[in-house]
């Protein structure tokens, strides 16, 4: 069994790559928040509660979104069987220093229900695993930094055990205005619910998806 | 009474992240869950909080949301009943 990577999607300095091209650029919009929210304009998503995600999940979701576009997972694998599995650095450090302003001062205790929700990184694979009613293998990691060992191991590890027929993986980090995602759609080259490899298909492998985060492939 | 529902709108809509909505867009005696504007049970928690925090009023049974929530107005008539 072989693992192949049917596409891939990063966000970074404003700018939206799937498979190393720009589908979306935005220079202009000052900050993530604005980034993001015209991104999810640009693309036509409509998903209401986009507006009320922290802004890791706003990432994870969109990147999701994005790459998931023209694909039909859910037709091809058993929703069970298809997973997300994430990494991070920053964990959800925006929204859980968000939450602390909120308690800190036992006089000013008011505690924002809808700021603690998101003080988890999980929630951000959460909230992709519902819009595309994913009920595989649903992990966020932390790591120091994008750890293509780690997003290898743990995702192959997930296709061999039968976990998984289908994955997305990769790195969703967000803290402030530093953001910064890539996203690979992993397939099993041969099963019987892909399509014939072709020569866009990219091996799965570590050196494969340092070459893609640093922009050599 | 208007004065309070057009803050209360405002209020709302930040509290919310209700991004795309003006406050105009807001009907002051339509549904605020279920059928009206959407909200989920998370809204329903924040809107206690906005009340606690923003005009000093604690709801002592939470059975009471129902009819205090059903929409801006009903919201705007227990906080002028109720605000010391």
């Amino acid at each position: 069994m072989s693992l192949v990577i049917r596409k891939y999607c990063s966000i970074v300095n404003a700018c939206i790559n799937v498979d190393g091209k720009t589908a979306f650029s935005d220079p202009e919009q000052d900050g993530f928040k604005k980034f993001i929210r015209a991104a999810y304009r640009h693309f036509e998503t409509d998903y209401p509660k986009f507006f009320k995600m922290d802004s890791l999940s706003k990432l994870g979701f969109l990147s999701v979104e994005v790459l998931l576009k023209g694909e039909s997972i859910s037709g091809k694998y058993p929703i069970e069987k298809t997973g997300i599995i994430l990494t991070n650095g920053s964990s959800s450090l925006q929204v859980d220093e968000k939450h602390w302003d909120t308690i800190r001062n036992r006089e000013q205790y008011f505690p924002s229900p809808s700021n603690f929700v998101y003080t988890l990184p999980n929630i951000m694979a959460g909230e992709a695993a519902i819009r595309h009613e994913f009920r595989g293998e649903n992990t966020v990691l932390i790591s120091e930094g994008f750890d293509a060992e780690l997003i290898f191991n743990i995702t192959d590890l997930a296709f061999k055990t039968g976990s998984l027929e289908s994955c997305i993986c990769g790195w969703v980090e967000q803290y402030e205005d530093n953001y910064e995602s890539l996203l690979f759609l992993v397939e099993q080259s041969g099963h019987e619910n892909m399509v014939e490899k072709s020569e866009e298909d990219v091996i799965f492998e570590p050196s494969t998806l340092l070459k893609i985060y640093k922009q050599e492939l | 009474m208007e004065e309070l529902i057009k803050k209360l709108k405002v209020e709302i809509i930040e509290v919310l992240n209700l991004e795309e909505m003006e406050p105009g867009d807001i009907d002051s005696d339509a549904a605020l869950f279920g059928e009206g504007l959407g909200l989920d049970s998370i809204d329903a928690l924040e809107l206690i909080v906005l009340l606690e925090k923003n005009y000093g009023i604690k709801i002592e049974d939470p059975k009471d949301g129902r009819k205090i929530f059903f929409s801006i107005r009903t919201m705007a008539e227990f906080i002028t009943e109720n605000q010391k």
